[in-house]
Parts: C-alpha cells; sequence; structure tokens
C-alpha cells in the first residue's frame, strides 16, 4: 500500500523484483537489476531518471511488450504477460505511433473494434475522448495534416477512448515544444482528475514529473534499481503560473534533482528531513 | 509550365513521326524493311477494321490480365507469409535469390512440354516472371514496418491478423503498388513473346505470321499496338497507385502545418 495525500489505496500496478538483461551478439546488457514499486487506484505517478536510465525498457515490461529476464509484473491481481486490455500506451514518437494511413477518427476507433464493441459505442467512445482532447472536429483529418502537438493529443485521445485502468506514458511530451508541453501537461492532469484513471508517466524532465504528480519515483542509473520516492505534497488544484512559482514545488525539485544527480553518480539517497521519502523496498 | 512540358512532349512525338516518314522517303533505308509512317498508319488503320485483330487483342490482354492477377495474389500470399512466420524468410532467401535471376523465356521449351500452344502455356511463363517482382517487394515492404507502430498496435491488443491488415499491409501498399507496376509491364512483355515464339493466339502469334508473309507494315502496326498497350499499363497502374496512396508522404506532398 502506498499513501497518497493522506489515504491508503489499494495497489493496482505492482512491480516485484524486475530485472531485463538484454542478450545478443556475444553483448550482455543488464538494464534493468532490481525494480520493486507500486502504483495505487486512481494515482498518478511519476517515473523519472537520468538519460538512459532503462524507464523504457522498464515501461514496456510493465505494458507487456517485453519479457522481463525475472520479476513480475501485475495488474489488478493478475500477471502480465502480454499487453493487457486493461492498459494503454502513449508513446513519444506520435507521428510513428499515430497510423498515417487512417484518419484521426479511424486511428482513435481501431483499438475499439478490436476490443468488439458496437458501432454506436465506438461513436461515442471516440467522439467523446477526441472531444476532451479538444480535438472533436479534426475526426476526418488524417495525422500528418495536423501540429506535433495535436497528434500527440490525438494519440492521448485514443488511449483515452480504449478505457483503460492504467494509462502509460513514455516521455510523451518530449518532442514537442515547451508551450505546448505546459497545455499537454495540464491537459493530462485534467483528465486524470475528470476520469479517475491511473496514470504512470516516464519522463527526464524533473519539473514536469514534480507539476504532474502525487508521487515521483526516482530511478538509478543502468543498470536500474529505485533510487527514492518521493510524495508530492502540492495541492491538488495546480496551474502552471502559481505551482512552478510556489516555495514547496521548489523544495521537491531540488530534491528530486539532488536524487538524479546522485544516481548519476551512483551513489546512495541523499538524506533531507524536509522531504517526506520512502526508501527503496 | 506542364503546359509547356505537353506541348513539347507533343512537338517531340511530331518530329520523331516526321522523321518516320522522312527517312524511307528519301531512301535512305529501304521501304520494304521500314515503311513511311503514313503507311504504317494505313495499316493500323486496316488492322482495325478487321475483327480478327481484335480477338488477337482479346486474347493476348486475357493472357496478360489473368497471369499478373495470379502472379499478384500468389506474390503477396507469399509475401505475408514468408513476413509473418519466424525464420521463414532466413530460410526462404537463399532459394528465392536462386530462381528469381532465371529468365522465364529459358521456361518455354518446358511450358510447351506440359501445356502445348495454349493460354496455359503463356499463363506460365507470365506468371513466372510478374510473381518474383511482387513477392520481393512485398518483402521489402514489410521490413519496413515501424517498430513504434508495430508496439502501438500489439499494446492495443491487436492480434496476429490485425497487425497484418491494418500494419503490415498498409506499410507494404508503397512497394506492393510498385511491384504491380512492374509486373505489369513484364507481363505484357512475356504474353507478347509466349505467343510470339510459342504460336499462342495473340498480338504476337498475329506479328509472326505478318513477318511470315511479307506483311511488313501490318507488322510495325501490330508493334505499334504493343507500344501502346505498355503506355496504357503503365499509365493506368500509376493512377492505381496515386488513389490507393493518397496517405503516402510521396503521394501527399508537403502538408502546411
Amino acid at each position: 500500500m502506498s499513501l497518497v495525500e493522506g489515504r491508503s489505496v489499494d495497489p493496482l500496478l505492482t512491480v516485484s523484483g524486475l530485472r531485463k538483461v538484454y542478450e545478443g551478439a556475444g553483448r550482455r546488457v543488464e538494464a534493468v537489476r532490481d525494480l520493486s514499486f507500486t502504483v495505487g487506484a486512481g494515482e498518478f505517478v511519476c517515473l523519472v531518471g537520468p538519460s538512459g536510465c532503462g524507464k523504457t525498457t522498464l515501461l514496456k515490461c510493465v505494458g507487456g511488450l517485453l519479457r522481463p529476464t525475472a520479476g513480475e509484473v501485475r495488474l489488478g491481481g493478475g500477471p502480465v504477460t502480454a499487453p493487457p486490455p486493461g492498459m494503454a500506451v502513449v508513446f513519444q514518437e506520435y507521428g510513428r505511433s499515430l497510423f498515417p494511413w487512417m484518419r484521426v477518427g479511424r486511428n482513435v476507433e481501431l483499438p475499439l473494434r478490436q476490443k468488439g464493441l458496437g458501432g454506436e459505442r465506438r461513436r461515442e467512445l471516440v467522439a467523446d475522448a477526441l472531444g476532451s482532447v479538444g480535438l472533436a472536429d479534426a475526426a476526418d483529418a488524417y495525422p500528418w495534416q495536423l501540429s506535433g502537438g495535436m497528434q500527440q493529443r490525438v494519440a492521448i485521445a485514443r488511449a483515452l477512448a480504449y478505457e483503460p485502468d492504467v494509462l502509460l506514458m513514455d516521455e510523451p511530451f518530449a518532442a514537442v515544444d515547451a508551450q505546448t508541453r505546459a497545455d499537454l501537461e495540464d491537459l493530462v492532469r485534467g483528465l486524470w482528475r475528470e476520469r479517475g484513471v491511473t496514470v504512470l508517466f516516464v519522463t527526464h524532465d524533473i519539473d514536469e514529473a514534480v507539476y504532474l504528480g502525487q508521487r515521483v519515483i526516482v530511478l538509478s542509473s543502468s543498470p536500474t534499481v529505485v533510487q527514492e520516492e518521493l510524495a508530492v505534497d502540492l495541492p491538488v488544484e495546480r496551474d502552471q503560473l502559481h505551482t512552478r512559482v510556489a516555495p514547496r514545488f521548489a523544495e521537491l525539485r531540488t530534491r528530486v534533482y539532488e536524487q538524479v544527480q546522485a544516481a548519476k553518480r551512483g551513489a546512495a539517497p541523499v538524506e533531507d528531513a524536509g522531504a517526506r521519502t520512502y526508501p527503496p523496498r | 509550365m506542364r503546359g509547356a512540358g505537353a506541348a513539347l512532349g507533343a512537338a517531340g512525338l511530331a518530329a520523331f513521326l516526321a522523321l518516320g516518314e522522312a527517312v524511307p522517303r528519301l531512301g535512305l533505308v529501304k521501304e520494304e524493311y521500314l515503311p513511311p509512317t503514313s503507311r504504317i498508319a494505313g495499316a493500323l488503320g486496316r488492322e482495325a477494321a478487321d475483327g480478327a485483330f481484335w480477338t488477337a487483342l482479346g486474347d493476348t490482354l486475357t493472357g496478360w490480365a489473368l497471369g499478373l492477377a495470379l502472379a499478384v495474389g500468389a506474390g503477396v500470399a507469399a509475401g505475408v507469409v514468408i513476413s509473418v512466420v519466424p525464420y521463414l524468410r532466413e530460410a526462404t532467401a537463399s532459394t528465392v535469390e536462386f530462381l528469381r535471376p532465371i529468365p522465364s523465356v529459358a521456361l518455354i521449351p518446358l511450358a510447351v512440354l506440359l501445356y502445348g500452344t495454349g493460354l496455359r502455356s503463356v499463363l506460365l511463363l507470365v506468371v513466372y516472371a510478374s510473381f518474383w517482382q511482387v513477392l520481393v517487394q512485398v518483402l521489402y515492404g514489410a521490413r519496413d514496418v515501424d517498430p513504434v507502430a508495430e508496439e502501438t498496435a500489439r499494446s492495443y491488443g491487436l492480434g496476429a491478423w490485425a497487425r497484418v491488415r491494418h500494419v503490415l499491409w498498409p506499410t507494404a501498399l508503397p512497394y506492393v503498388m510498385t511491384g504491380v507496376r512492374l509486373a505489369a509491364a513484364v507481363a505484357l512483355i512475356l504474353a507478347v513473346t509466349a505467343e510470339l515464339v510459342i504460336g499462342a493466339p495473340g498480338l504476337g502469334a498475329r506479328i509472326a505470321v505478318a513477318q511470315a508473309s511479307q506483311a511488313v507494315p501490318e507488322m510495325y502496326a501490330l508493334v505499334v499496338v504493343t507500344g501502346l498497350l505498355g503506355l496504357l499499363i503503365n499509365v493506368g497502374a500509376r493512377a492505381v497507385e496515386r488513389r490507393a496512396l493518397s496517405w503516402h508522404r510521396s503521394v501527399r506532398g508537403e502538408v502546411a502545418v
């Protein structure tokens, strides 16, 4: 169980003892050594770590796209061995993740067809999802006719329409400009609050992790372990203007920054009485 | 720009036809071997009025279309299976590379042995030549599948068949279209060759008859018809390609974002 803003929630997603070793052509790379953490139902958790720390490997294992060498991922009690129906992934490379040969509406609808939903229900979900990312009018456009930020909105809409229990986001805003990025951050946080979906958000951006998450998990450099877990005790109502200049925001981002720097050096977690931390389990 | 290009093209063609008229008339080559353009045009007119010509044209087009359809169907099916089944690509690569360069015309004796001088002989040659064009393009196209698109499809629970249909096929389609266009041209060459050499009914056989009976202008007229056929097939294939790939960056052009 993890503590979230004073109340305890049951873990929905459990990662225990996860290890991934890539073997190939006489080379053996240990990307992830020993990772354990949980994400409670309805929680917004950010994973942050130095670049090349195996974040993407971790996310692929969680999403059932990659088989771990050891350890396991459990979603709602069952082990994850293939992409589970209760999970949707938003990738960083929106331009490659959306299918250019399908119009926006069809892109969003395709996973729903695979789920076997009826036409009426599919239309409802597509319209609702596109509406909630502010692209109600874009259904008939091709993805490549839209700007980068709009394309990533489409990818988010596709994930929402799928009605997942857990939304995995793999550095989703790393490829968009700063202003679009701020808009998309607020969009995702708004959707999370509105829909009660559980979000696991991978990023290399410390400010983004602190701004978005209820909890930040700092990963060490590869081979990856959990460097530290940190609860973000900022108010639920956040906005780009005030939250980012709040003294508590600065404290938290400093704390995370120190941990990421320590992780780069391969050092043990930095002790700081000011932040409520959870040692790695 | 487009209009000027078309005008230049028409002028070039007119000059070429005029040259064809002038060279034999000036006695630079013997008229028996190269009749002037006007006589070839006259022969073409007589052919068009002859029912047997249209039957021959129909025979050639039947062999071409059937053969192409079989080759495309088989090439696409084989290409997708080889791409999807693990290790099959590696296992078949050397065999494909061995069979592909065999010239189809080298199979003429085999075709005659098996099927005599009928349509099936033509089909054997046409299918053999066109099949590899399609197969190789499908294999290349399937290798072009974006890993991110593939992972997206898997993460949304698309099964093997759905991934073939919604990811592999659209990715491979530009390659397939190129393969079909090449195969269409090769199929026509092989159809006419088979008729010419084996004597299967069609334009090729009619060319052979015209040559044997010293009807030189008619022979040229029939050659012109095969050239026009090739031109029409290429134009048609490109039109189909553009329609099917309107979403593809090679067709859609620059988009203002």
